[in-house]
């Protein structure tokens, strides 16, 4: 028996809609299959199942709004046996969803626990549910200091229906995703000291190399310089493997492959880096097809949940008409993100004589709880000399 | 002492010269009391007044508070702007039926007929090394009684302006002054030549803790401030100098803004003041308590006489940052 939860698509994530189930009891599911849409800050999310079996027990119903962690659905295995109390992977702090009822009392806290009036009231007022915090002050007490860091670690949410009064088109809301995005990027810039390295890299042979290649290959196989760039980056970060995963608890853990999140804007403002898993990996056209179906999801609002829970570096690249560098902020909790600014023609000094050449800046910034400066430069320069054989990436 | 040649005088000063003022302002003033004219005062407070002023109007008394409490009741009715001094507070129950009974109660129960302009100077407090019965706090006692409006100068510049606008009170007044402010000296600002008898006052400010206090638990709140500063924590002083009535306004102002208490009293817990201001918070603060409300006070014993006893039965700046450490980093000691 196996509880399918409510993921977190993202360390900023605390709750989420269940929009759409694609499965119903009985139906048998395997690893990676979707069987239910989320809608969350960064739009809809295909979530897949990690368990074999059949599904025994939908909890909770669609249009309902649950904290991360919830119970969705059972899992059973051939007989679909009855649900059993299955002692959960981890705590969960958040009471199961009840069917949509009379909104309820604001701010209700644990049976006994301590929450100071002041700590009371402004969780009432920023929506905080004082049953998911644990209490710094006296006798354990939940203080207003508690209160306003769960409110500035996670954007307030209550596990509480939609109102129905409020339609919402699937897919992502422009102003959510901005919330998300302050939450995470505030937190970054509070927690993680930064540090910021920069270097021009000579894209000649990178380019030559691709033009001959796409001259070969119809339009809609092309490649565009990015794949390169992000080809690059991953295997540069096979060579500098602190520079690739998650800073969590006080301690650095290393990525379980180089999923390298690519950042992707979106039309209406916006921001997702979903991962491609095992970038340094695949080959090249596998890659720029994996972009490319990346960046058409991500549009569409069809992101699935492993792609966002999973990144453990980030690579953004400005593009055509970006600006010459990127002085990037890490998405945490991971612990470097890599930045190509745009590719320019610009005047370059060869064996003593000033040529014109396509360069780019790419940029790292990484967690100097992590690494320091000189492993950062490492990889720059990585990156560099790996852009000199296309060939070969 | 030189205040000239200092910049500062000294609370007893201050209180001497806030006689004399009155004395030289109002031929309808007049002092009497225990000792104030040919002694100069138990704590030498009236020291002089007697030769300048003459037996008219520095009257000493014999030993019965009653009789000249009595007394200045009579001639505050009469028309009198009389002041009378209580050599100590332990003393003065002596006369608590005449300042309940009477003085509180003839304004009222004459319909507003007859007016009470009668200032009482009470000493109170402990640290003096004179036991049981001369040492206690019972000002919260008069501050339950309505009719009497209670004062408590902590500070040089309120011992010093007070008592004109307690004397232009037409109800009566009881001042209390704390027996160890008598030598402390402070500066008096030049520019300043009246008080109100009506707020209380910010002495300090901070935003973690607010410590209320008055009297002389106001110096050890002061001084708890300081230790506390040295740690971080930044604690908002209250000098309430008005007992009764209570400024609340002004308590929950502070309260809203650092959403943790301690209140310093040295007179006893059980029934007191503290307990008083502890309630108010509770009624009209209560959603702005971010840590249970903490009192310092007298430890609920006859006050002692051994030096060391003494000390430990009255509040000290040590116990005060510690209740006030304890709201603010709970967990740690």
């Amino acid at each position: 028996m196996a509880d399918f939860r409510m993921p977190a698509l993202g360390a900023d994530m605390e709750a989420g809609t269940l929009v759409e189930w694609l499965v119903k009891p009985g139906d048998r599911v395997k690893r990676g299959d979707v069987i239910a849409v989320v809608e969350t800050q960064k739009g809809a999310i295909e979530v897949e199942v990690f368990d074999e079996g059949v599904v025994s027990d939908i909890v909770v119903p669609v249009k309902t709004k649950v904290p991360v962690g919830t119970v969705l659905a059972r899992i059973g295995g051939e007989a679909a046996a009855p649900a059993k109390a299955a002692m959960p992977p981890t705590p969960v702090p958040v009471a199961p969803p009840r069917p949509p009822a009379a909104p309820p009392p604001p701010a209700p806290a644990r049976l006994g626990a301590k929450v100071t009036p002041a700590a009371r009231r402004r969780a009432t007022e920023l929506g905080i549910d004082l049953a998911t915090l644990a209490g710094t002050g006296i006798d354990g007490s939940v203080t207003l200091a508690d209160v306003e860091a769960a409110a500035i670690a996670r954007p307030p949410a209550k596990a509480a229906p939609l109102p129905a009064e409020k339609p919402r088109r699937l897919g992502f809301d422009p102003a959510e995703m901005r919330k998300a995005i302050a939450a995470a990027m505030a937190r970054s810039k509070r927690e993680i000291p930064h540090y910021y390295l920069s270097d021009t890299i000579d894209l000649g042979a990178a380019l030559a190399w691709l033009e001959s290649h796409n001259a070969a290959q119809p339009v809609p196989q092309r490649m565009l310089p990015a794949a390169l760039l992000l080809k690059a980056s991953a295997l540069a970060l096979r060579e500098m493997p602190q520079l690739n995963g998650t800073y969590v608890d006080g301690a650095f853990h290393p990525g379980g492959g180089i999923h390298a999140g690519w950042a992707i804007s979106l039309r209406g403002g916006g921001l997702v880096a979903p991962a491609i898993r095992d970038a340094d990996q695949r080959p090249l056209p596998e890659l720029m097809a994996a972009m490319r179906d990346l960046v058409q999801r991500a549009r569409s609002g069809r992101l699935r949940s492993s792609e966002l829970e999973s990144p453990t570096v980030t690579v953004t690249s400005l593009g055509d008409r970006g600006a010459d560098a990127i002085a990037a902020i890490i998405y945490p909790p991971q612990v470097a993100i890599i930045g190509f600014g745009s590719i320019r023609v610009r005047p370059w000094v060869v064996e003593g004589r000033i040529e014109p050449r396509s360069l780019v800046t790419a940029s790292l910034a990484a967690d100097h709880r992590v690494s320091d400066g000189h492993l950062g430069a490492l990889l720059l320069n990585a990156i560099g000399r790996l852009l000199q054989e296309p060939a070969k990436l | 002492m030189s205040p000239a040649a200092t910049g500062t005088i000294t609370y007893r000063e201050a209180c001497r010269q806030a006689i004399r003022d009155a004395l030289l302002a109002d031929p309808q003033a007049f002092l009497m009391g225990e000792d104030v004219g040919r002694y100069g005062g138990c704590y030498a407070v009236t020291k002089g007044l007697l030769d300048e002023f003459g037996e008219d109007r520095i009257r000493d008394t014999p030993l019965s508070e009653s009789a000249f409490v009595g007394a200045g009741i009579g001639a505050a009715l009469a028309g009198l702007h009389p002041i009378v001094e209580i050599m100590t507070v332990n003393f003065s129950l002596l006369a608590l039926d005449q300042i309940v009974n009477n003085a509180a109660t003839i304004p009222h129960m004459s319909g507003g007929q007859f007016a009470v302009p009668l200032v009482i100077r009470i000493a109170t407090g402990g640290g003096r090394r004179v036991a049981a019965q001369h040492s206690h706090s019972l000002e919260g006692w008069y501050a339950h009684i309505p009719g009497l409006r209670v004062l408590a100068p902590a500070v040089v510049e309120d011992a010093r302006y007070m008592l004109a606008a307690a004397l232009a009170d037409p109800n009566p007044v009881l001042i209390f002054e704390h027996v160890m402010l008598y030598n402390m000296e402070g500066a008096l600002d030049p520019s300043v030549n009246a008080v109100d008898i009506a707020r209380a006052k910010i002495r300090r400010a901070g935003s973690n803790v607010s410590l209320i206090a008055y009297g002389n638990g106001l110096i050890k709140a002061l001084a708890a401030a300081e230790l506390l500063s040295a740690e971080g924590i930044a604690a908002e002083v209250v000098d309430l100098r008005v007992l009764r009535p209570l400024d609340t306004a002004t308590i929950l102002a502070s309260v809203a803004k650092t959403r943790r208490v301690v209140i310093v009293d040295e007179g006893w817990k059980s029934g007191s003041l503290s307990a008083e201001i502890g309630v108010r918070i509770a009624e009209e603060g209560f959603f702005d308590l971010d840590a249970p409300l903490r009192r310092v006070c007298g430890r609920e014993v006859p006050m002692p006489y051994a030096a060391h006893l003494e000390d430990a039965a009255l509040p000290q700046p040590a116990d005060i940052a510690a209740a006030a450490r304890g709201l603010v980093r709970p967990g740690r000691t």
